[in-house]
């Protein structure tokens, strides 16, 4: 619908250059309107209403909605306009919990900022008249319904950009609320913990859950070595907590943390190196024998969750790597602490990290050593710049200083983990330095950088040409996936990151976590690789030395488990994982329906036919054979329960053939689940 | 299955002749309200009584294809007139007996079908003369009344397929698919005038011009059968007593702008109209009236029932295609129109019920009849539904510009129990009152929206001089708050606003602030929703506030209800001279508030008094008074 030719806005004339929307063009015109629910990344909802406009020939319009037309002439500021914004403002107000100066979300709430910006001095209205218990059930991100304004940003986010759709609206009028399906609790609803609904929503509705408080209890227990890692997208962004923009802050975080006493500061990126060596050797491995490919990348916990639940048929292909912030946290606890002579549980590991489902992979039970777990509280970028001014430091006036060592250097391929398309780029440089030897100089993979969805580019290996992928937001996964599986498309390798642009746009980094921001970190990231020494994971002297000294070298089986992990499918809706054993200690079932119907039609020929086979083939001690009530098949029995799977029109006379195709191949060959 | 036009004419004389061999035709109404009064009981004792006398050669109406002649009971759609349901009419002559009860069918059934005598007692007897009017066409509810859209209901069997195509049934259809060009077709409904039934009054024929011109191979038809005004009912009756007119409504509109499939969104809460609506899809897929190459014409149309999610604002279009693509009923800004980008992105045209029913009389009866019907800017007739304190309740279809007078006093029969006519709300929550100075106000689109009404779907409630209009405007917030989809804030908050504005007023702690309050929230929620529910729910406040201010003013000021109604502002006292001391009050009293000895005058604490009215409606000698 967008035209070209000129229109007016409050007098000035101003040319269309293709927006799709006067919001944008009066915006462009240096009018600043307000919004609560446009996102120029989302789909145009039009609820908020302030953006309303006056028009010539349309009456009253939301700018967001109404495609410019030449010649239109567009007031902003007329007296309807401006007394329906401040009554929006004063309605929302009224329907909203104002314990502002508490609010976690007090200075940078765009409702806050709003009635102050228009004018808004008194709440005619009464209050809500009911309190709605918050939802702190998830490890990640807490809501509080008392201060939704429903503006549709995280249901539109999580929809839209995330496929997930965890948040929708619920009820009708004053009561309406966003919730999840069936009103569950969020930790019991398929969330991944991106946190993408935390960055757009404009009010203390949904909030990162803090995990300050723990790491305070700790740097004052005299007991505990605090120990904190710093991931890479952090560096980039938490600098614009202090007004100092997408600039490098690293000498600047690793001095505040110092001063308000944390014992050993080191680097994520070393974790990374080591994440690069371990899983590029794992896809080598795998190239050569040629399974389990494409290897997805296991570096973000938003996707392994997602995998999990969404596609449990593909964790085979997933990495085995554990992620950088737990590879970390376990070499801490299992060999850095016996450097220190200290038990595991007297080594309080923090990480700060640009994400909010990283808290959720810190809790995995599998992430422990002797029962601690190897990384004890996950802080977000903006969590740790508000300890900072909790601790009154003036951070933009920091010296710099460097990290601790051992544990705290790190080459440039694993700083631009944080940027999307990074882990792809480490692994292509140390595949390429390992293949190409010494003479291997920089390699700047370009085809896998910059903010698109959906990524994909050749390298050539040993003279085989690998088709890698690499994917960002979950719903662009989603599309890779089954492009993937329809054989679209084919690939060897495919990194996935949860948020858009990656660690750069995760859920917890400062606010306006837009492209334009994410584009400005990105490239900061890329800017100082450009400068950094240490260009592939190999260069990195350090990790060289630890696996040598802790893991017997790289992928070594017999230390395999502290930096790798396994993957279990998980159920959407109450989030618990199924319980898989290994085939070998367990029986295959099978159960044969004895239904009447399956009765009638030689239900127990069948129990008996099956029986004599797994004697004859001597793996009776490998079935687990029963009959069972109705499978509810009955017409079209006799139905057979074989792992989970229900075969239904097995008779006495095709019972043979079913065995063999059906119950002998899976015989000690696949996990049962429970 | 009918595979040509003539096929098509020639069922419909086999069923005329059918028709006209019946010496007579029973009709029990099983619209909701008769069929909830017992009709069908009475149905089934005409049923029954039909059966014991194989010597009248009777045909049941489960029996029709085999009938030849005599008598036949059928079940009919509403006939409108509720109040007096169970209604009996009896064709050839149209008798009409009111309130039938399972008792009086074997006198029906003697007198008139034997015997040939009408039973007197059950006629409509006359307000003023009490003399008894025999037929329907006679009675002065139905005498003034023009029925285009509700032409068939309560004289077809909406069951059956035949009677419809009996009474000129899918002949529009047949015209269209073999003498008109969709042009011709959609000239024809813009020279009508016709305009969208369901609220907004948007011409119908531009409608169809917009997503006949709207590229795009797939395109629907969708036809919005979620009434939800309160008190409105005429799509509901429509759709039970005349479902294939819709069906044929939906095709004509299919075949102008060249769309092949449609749905019908119908209110989940009608049970009886899913069924029936479900019943005529069938019947005419079974007939070849819908399908693939209907009539051998190459047209093909296929009709979807889709039931209602339950929400007031799923009538408003973008809702209603949200709800039924499966998503939350949420209104969707406009641009896009659903005419260029509608259901599943595809061009799609939304017609209300009443709007289709209008098509097939205006294809088959040419355009030139149905605007010289109503007046220049509202062309034909609209259905109102009439209740309240009206004499007699249900709907009447009239010619557009129709005076609220003639509506109200000479269809309507005046207020009931000679209560003095105070105001109407027109249009349901999305209406507004209007009062004694508009009894002369045509009622059509334009002069409505001048007095700041609207048509909408044709509700009409009538009120007496004991209505306090503070509370119909507290009565319809509420259920616009209620009914709000939430989505944009003016709707959602603004209407929360409003009502806790208008319950101050009520309970009175409300202050002339208020009030200008009340009246700047309301045209900043009229100003600012994002959808027409929203944008219009603040028509009963403001036309209320305009029309009656001084009552809100006596709310504010003085703390008083003029009429009485509000109980927070009552103050009950008993009148000393008038009061006998007989001690019922003090007896009835749930509160223990009046006090008093035997034969002296009692009194009320009115700390104690919770108002609930009990001793006024009992006191013998009405010594208890409000102020």
């Amino acid at each position: 619908m967008s035209s070209n030719g000129k229109l007016t806005i409050d007098g000035l004339e101003i040319e269309i250059r293709g927006e799709k929307n006067l919001l944008e063009l009066i915006r462009r015109a240096g009018i600043n309107l307000p919004t609560f629910c446009y996102h120029s990344e989302l789909s145009v909802y039009g609820a908020c209403r302030l953006c309303l406009v006056e028009t010539d020939k349309m009456g009253l319009v939301a700018a967001c909605s109404t495609p410019p037309q030449e010649g239109m002439i567009v007031k902003t500021n007329t007296l309807r306009t401006r007394r329906l914004r401040k009554m929006v403002i004063e309605l929302l107000l009224a329907n909203h919990e104002r314990e502002c100066t508490t609010c976690s979300r007090s200075g940078r709430c765009k409702l806050q900022l709003l009635a102050q910006q228009l004018g808004v001095k008194e709440v005619r209205f009464g209050k809500r008249d009911k309190k709605l218990p918050l939802d702190l059930t998830s490890p990640a991100i807490v809501k509080d319904p008392n201060k939704c304004i429903l503006c549709g940003d995280c249901v539109r986010m999580c929809k839209e950009v995330q496929g997930l759709g965890i948040w929708d609206f619920a009820h009708r009028g004053s009561k309406t609320v966003v919730t999840t399906a069936f009103n569950k609790e969020l930790s019991d609803v398929a969330c991944v913990n991106c946190g993408q609904c935390v960055s757009v929503c404009p009010t203390g509705a949904l909030t990162v859950k803090s995990e300050i408080d723990k790491v305070w209890n700790a740097i004052h227990n005299p007991d505990q070595t605090v120990v904190v890692q710093i991931a890479p997208a952090v560096r980039v962004a938490l600098g614009e907590e202090f007004g100092l923009g997408a600039e490098d802050v690293t000498g600047k975080i690793v001095a505040g943390l110092k001063l308000i006493g944390v014992d050993r500061v080191f680097d994520t990126l070393f974790a990374a190196d080591m994440t690069t060596i371990e899983e590029s050797n794992e896809f080598l491995e795998r190239l050569a024998k040629n399974e389990n490919l494409p290897i997805f990348t296991s570096c973000c916990p938003g996707w392994i969750k997602y995998c999990e639940q969404f596609h449990a048929e593909l964790l085979p292909n997933v990495s085995s790597c554990r992620s950088p912030q737990q590879m970390f946290g376990s070499v801490v606890k299992k060999y850095y602490a016996k450097k220190l002579d200290k038990r595991p549980e007297e080594m309080f590991v923090v990480s700060i990290m640009p994400c909010v489902a990283k808290k959720f992979e810190a809790q995995r039970p599998e992430f422990t050593t002797e029962g601690a777990p190897d990384v004890d509280a996950v802080l977000t970028t903006v969590e740790i710049a508000r300890m900072f001014k909790e601790a009154s430091i003036d951070f933009t006036a920091l010296a710099n200083k460097a990290f601790d060592n051992p544990l705290g250097v790190g080459s440039g391929a694993a700083l631009i983990f944080g940027a999307s398309g990074g882990v792809m780029e480490s692994v292509v440089r140390y595949v390429a330095g390992l293949t190409g030897g010494d003479e291997v100089g920089r390699i700047d993979f370009l085809p896998v950088r910059g903010m698109e969805g959906i990524k994909t580019a050749s390298v050539e290996v040993n003279g085989r040409a690998l088709q890698l992928a690499v994917v960002n937001g979950l719903g662009n996964t989603e599309k890779l996936i089954s492009m993937i599986k329809s054989g679209e498309a084919t690939f060897d390798a495919v990194e996935v990151m949860s948020c858009p642009g990656g660690c750069v746009g995760g859920g917890g980094q400062p606010d306006i976590n837009d492209t334009v921001a994410r584009t400005r970190r990105a490239g900061e990231i890329y800017e100082m690789d450009r400068v950094q020494q240490l260009h592939k994971p190999q260069d990195n002297y350090f990790v060289g030395k630890a696996f040598e000294e802790w893991f017997g070298g790289v992928n070594n089986q017999e230390t395999h488990h502290a930096i790798h992990t396994t993957y279990v499918p998980r159920r959407r809706i109450n989030g618990k994982p199924f319980i898989v054993n290994d085939s070998r200690s367990q029986p295959l079932r099978v159960s044969v329906c004895l239904g009447t119907g399956c009765y009638l039609r030689g239900a127990y020929d069948v129990i008996k036919e099956f029986n004599d086979l797994a004697e004859n083939q001597g793996i009776a001690g490998q079935l687990e054979l029963n009959g069972t009530f109705c499978l509810e098949k009955c017409d079209n029995g006799v139905s057979v329960n074989i792992n989970d799977e229900i075969i239904t029109g097995v008779s006495p006379e095709n019972a043979g053939e079913v065995f063999k195709n059906k119950i002998s191949p899976l015989v000690g060959k696949t996990s049962t689940k429970l | 299955m009918l595979n040509s036009r003539l096929e098509l004419d020639t069922l419909k004389k086999k069923a005329l002749a059918d028709i006209g061999s019946k010496e007579k035709r029973i009709l029990v109404c099983a619209g909701t309200g008769c069929v909830a009064n017992g009709s069908l009981k009475v149905f089934e004792l005409f049923q029954q009584l039909l059966g014991e006398k194989p010597e009248l050669a009777v045909s049941l109406a489960l029996e029709k294809e085999h009938s030849h002649q005599g008598v036949s009971a059928h079940t009919s759609g509403c006939h409108g007139f509720c109040q007096m349901g169970p209604l009996v009419r009896i064709e050839p002559r149209g008798t009409l007996y009111c309130k039938v009860q399972p008792g009086d069918v074997a006198e029906i059934f003697e007198e008139h079908i034997i015997n040939n005598r009408l039973v007197s007692r059950l006629l409509y007897h006359d307000d003023k003369n009490q003399l008894p009017i025999e037929t329907q066409d006679e009675i002065p509810f139905y005498k003034n009344q023009f029925r285009v859209a509700l032409a068939n209901c309560g004289r077809i069997d909406p069951d059956d397929i035949k009677d419809y195509i009996a009474h000129d049934g899918y002949q529009p259809l047949a015209k269209v698919l073999f003498e008109m060009t969709p042009d011709e077709v959609i000239k024809e409904v813009l020279d009508s005038g016709l305009r969208g039934r369901g609220g907004g009054g948007f011409p119908t024929g531009r409608k169809w011009l917009f997503a006949r011109e709207a590229g795009g191979e797939k395109k629907y038809i969708v036809c919005n059968g979620d009434e939800g005004d309160p008190g409105a009912f005429m799509d509901r009756s429509v759709m039970e007593g005349d479902p294939h007119r819709i069906i044929e409504g939906m095709m004509l509109a299919g075949y102008a702008v060249g769309a092949d499939e449609g749905y019908i969104y119908v209110r989940a809460e009608y049970p009886l109209a899913v069924k029936r609506l479900h019943n005529a899809v069938e019947t005419a897929v079974r007939y070849g009236m819908l399908g693939e190459n209907i009539l051998g014409s190459g047209f093909s149309f296929k009709v979807n029932i889709k039931e209602g999610a339950g929400a007031f604002v799923c009538g408003e279009e973008t809702a209603l295609i949200a709800s039924i693509e499966g998503e939350r009923g949420m209104p969707r800004p406009r641009p896009p129109f659903p005419a260029v980008s509608g259901l599943w992105g595809c061009p799609t045209v939304i017609n209300n019920v009443e709007t289709l029913a209008n098509l097939p009389s205006i294809i088959l009866k040419g355009a030139g009849w149905f605007s010289n019907i109503g007046v220049t800017t509202s062309t034909g007739t609209k259905t109102f539904a009439l209740a309240g304190q009206v004499a007699h309740t249900g709907l009447v279809e009239v010619p557009m510009g129709l005076t609220l007078k003639e509506i109200v006093f000479d269809i309507g029969g005046g207020l009931r129990d000679n209560k003095v006519f105070k105001a109407v709300q027109i249009g349901g929550p999305s209406g507004g009152c209007l009062t004694r100075e508009h009894l002369d106000l045509p009622l059509d689109y334009d002069s409505l929206q001048k007095a700041g009404a609207m048509v909408g779907s044709g509700g009409l409630v009538v009120m007496g001089e004991d209505t306090c209009m503070v509370e119909v405007a507290k009565f319809f917030m509420g259920f616009v708050q209620n009914e709000s989809c939430g989505k944009c804030v003016p709707c959602r908050e603004g209407t929360r606003g409003m009502l806790e504005l208008l319950n101050r007023i009520a309970n009175g702690s409300g202050t002339e602030e208020d009030l200008s309050l009340l009246e700047e929230l309301a045209l900043i929620v009229k100003d600012g929703s994002l959808c027409g529910l929203g944008k219009t729910s603040p028509n009963p406040v403001l036309t209320t506030l305009r029309y009656f201010r001084s009552e809100y003013e006596a709310h504010v000021r003085d703390k008083k209800c003029p009429a009485g109604v509000c109980k927070d502002l009552l103050d009950y006292r008993i009148d000393p001279s008038l009061c006998k001391g007989c001690g019922l009050c003090k007896k009835l009293c749930p509160a223990d508030a009046i006090s008093g000895e035997r034969k002296e005058p009692h009194w009320i604490d009115l700390e104690k008094c919770i108002k609930c009215g009990t001793c006024i409606s009992k006191c013998k000698f009405g010594s208890i008074v409000t102020n």
